[in-house]
């Protein structure tokens, strides 16, 4: 387990360093820090001395070590619009996109599995094929339609739940959380039921085919052979094994549920990271760009390991080549 | 007197969206307590679904159309679901062909022997525990604590099959069926396997249906054999007697084919042709056109599976004794 994780922390060095590299490179050919920083008025001569003086001169890669020196110390640069540390700007808006994807994640995993058992067993009974029918059209429909459709019919029509904005915030440290405040919570439903309507229905499909696999194998009917109740064979033999390929998917299609948040959070007005990463865009912030890639990059490698370690766990056959 | 097992005109179909396809079509035998039979015949014979049937664990979309599979004096076919699961594993266990398929791969063995004895007996964990060892030494395994807790993918083929042999006999069946239990080892291990199941089912008194498409494997463990053909049953005798004796043709090409059984320098006997798949079994006796002694009856009448008494055994072939007549 501990050679595991050390072998996994170093991959995690390498993808950084290597999202780094991509970072800086983009960094280095889009935008003019100079022309940045000094109106039209300062001429040309004394651009060349602030540029010298701010090494912007120097070789690529000698640049390259500096930003990588100062990006490990937690500096990648101020945000040029915020005029503030592009670091710290994402840091405060990534409570919102963590809330979001983290209760879109619960109803993820709350639906899909026993949906997706319950197809599988039953795959000719009436639901089960409602459920399918439905699950098509959920992952055919776009992010940001299903959100304009929750917000007409639950906000416009109905005016049940709210349909922007993350509503009253309990502050715990500098964390703002909208999760303790039933205010928070209902502004928290329509943008995680619109950003889990893709991959829900992909991971109700994804554990019906793999749990239906499974029910044909060898074992399962070796079980059958055995006497055992039929929910210990279902929830037990068959879904243990099923669990193998939803996690491995599962931990990488999180990472792009994060990037999906882009959608979600601009119909839904919500200040979180791909609120943050749209404006950035539109105002050609480079350093925040970077600092948003930076911050994301370290999040999919975190979960990732989280995920490879949670799978070491279900399956006996990967623990023991983690061992030696 | 009363048979342990009783199989009475068993015809299994598969409901395809074509129409049913029958796959077994009226198979009958009857096996006493602590005897050894023997299922032959190729792929597709429907050796396989019958062996199942009798657990009622035919697969999707197959169904026992008629006939009755009577055992310890209940009516398998017609048992309820919470009824035949007691059975299951209790009084008639399975052993599978490929014991690298047949072990949950993310269960420990403990587990997976616990479990089954949890499903049949009002046991504590430790007493289930302590009847697991003791049964894992009954199959000769090394070291069988550390094997609780070892995984499948942890220990070889063979000794995983005496772990599924070990699960077999845990609750103490009175019927044991094999499904091709040594084709998936190596020769050496297939031996010690076949050893291992004769001596078990003769020390625990257990009758043993031994489903086989090899001769020789029948002939080393069982005292009947019954010979299938197109989900038919076509010769059904002691084993002995069948298998030096053969009546029926397609035993007798069926023995001839084995190597060294003729002339050893000659080129290997074969019987002309493929047995038929399901959807054109031929009208008559289904194994006519692949006879060498076809008669003009055999293409449109089937012969019935009659008893010989000067022979011990039941034929199903319009020759009859008439075979014996003939050299092949």
């Amino acid at each position: 387990m501990f050679a595991f994780t050390v072998r996994r922390i170093i991959q995690g060095v390498f993808v950084m360093l290597v999202i780094s590299f991509l970072c800086f490179t983009i960094q280095h050919q889009i935008g003019d820090p100079v022309r940045d920083i000094v109106g039209i008025s300062v001429s040309a001569d004394e651009r060349e001395a602030l540029r010298d003086k701010m090494g912007l001169n120097d070789p690529f890669f000698t640049q390259y070590v500096r930003f990588l020196g100062k990006a490990v110390q937690g500096d990648v640069g101020m945000s040029f619009f915020f005029k503030r540390p592009a670091l710290q700007v994402i840091l405060s808006k990534a409570p919102a996109t963590l809330e979001l994807v983290f209760v879109s994640s619960l109803i993820i995993i709350f639906l899909s599995v026993p949906l997706g058992i319950y197809c599988a067993i039953n795959p000719r009974s009436i639901l089960s094929r409602i459920i399918m029918g439905l699950s098509i059209v959920g992952v055919s429909i776009p992010v940001f339609l299903t959100a304009i459709m929750l917000i007409y019919i639950f906000s416009v029509e109905l005016r049940w739940l709210p349909s922007f904005g993350r509503g009253q915030l309990v502050y715990i440290g500098g964390w703002g959380s909208g999760l303790l405040s039933l205010n928070g919570l209902k502004h928290l439903i329509l943008p995680s039921i619109a950003l889990s309507s893709i991959m829900l229905p992909l991971f109700i499909r994804l554990i019906r085919s793999q749990m239906m696999e499974v029910l044909e194998t060898d074992y399962i009917k070796f079980a059958w052979a055995k006497g055992l109740h039929k929910k210990r064979i279902w929830y037990v033999h068959a879904f243990k094994n099923t669990l193998l390929p939803v996690i491995t998917v599962g931990g990488v299609q999180i990472g792009t549920m994060i990037a999906f948040t882009i959608l979600t959070e601009t119909v839904f007005q919500w200040q979180g990271l791909g609120f943050l990463f749209i404006e950035a865009v539109e105002r050609a912030d480079t350093t925040l760009l970077v600092a948003y890639l930076m911050v994301v990059g370290i999040i999919f490698v975190v979960v990732n390991t989280i995920v490879d370690i949670i799978y070491g766990l279900v399956n006996p056959m990967v623990r023991i080549q983690g061992s030696q | 007197m009363q048979h342990l097992l009783q199989l009475e005109d068993v015809v299994i179909r598969f409901a395809l969206r074509f129409g049913d396809l029958t796959a077994v079509d009226g198979v009958s035998f009857a096996l006493d307590k602590g005897q050894r039979l023997g299922l032959v015949g190729e792929s597709g014979a429907g050796k396989s679904v019958t062996g199942f049937s009798i657990i009622n664990l035919i697969s999707k979309p197959g169904y026992i159309a008629s006939g009755r599979i009577l055992f310890e004096g209940r009516d398998l076919a017609h048992l309820d679901e919470e009824e035949m699961r007691d059975i299951r594993g209790n009084r008639i266990s399975m052993i599978f062909q490929d014991p690298m398929m047949t072990l949950n791969p993310v269960l420990t063995i403990g587990e997976q022997m616990v479990e089954t004895l949890l499903a049949h007996r009002k046991f504590t964990e430790d007493e289930c525990r302590d009847r697991a060892l003791e049964t894992l030494r009954k199959v000769h395994i090394p070291s069988p604590e550390k094997r609780l807790s070892q995984y499948p993918h942890e220990l070889s083929g063979g000794m995983r099959q005496r772990i599924v042999i070990a699960i077999a006999l845990l609750a103490d069946p009175a019927l044991i069926i094999a499904d091709e239990p040594s084709t998936a080892l190596d020769v050496t291990i297939q031996a010690e396997i076949l050893d291992l199941l004769l001596e078990l089912c003769e020390s625990e008194k257990t009758a043993l249906i031994l489903i086989t498409h090899d001769l020789a494997v029948v002939s080393q463990v069982t005292e009947t054999i019954a010979v299938m053909y197109a989900g038919k049953i076509v010769e059904l005798g002691s084993t002995e007697a069948v298998i030096h004796t053969p009546m029926h043709p397609y035993t007798r090409g069926l023995i001839n084919a084995l190597p060294g059984s003729v002339h050893s320098e000659r080129r290997l006997n074969q019987i002309p042709g493929m047995m038929p798949s399901l959807m054109t079994i031929p009208p008559g006796c289904s194994f006519h056109p692949r006879c060498e002694y076809r008669m003009e009856v055999c293409r449109h009448q089937v012969p019935d599976l009659r008893y010989y008494e000067s022979f011990g055994r039941e034929v199903a072939c319009h020759l009859g004794e008439g075979l014996f007549g003939r050299s092949s």
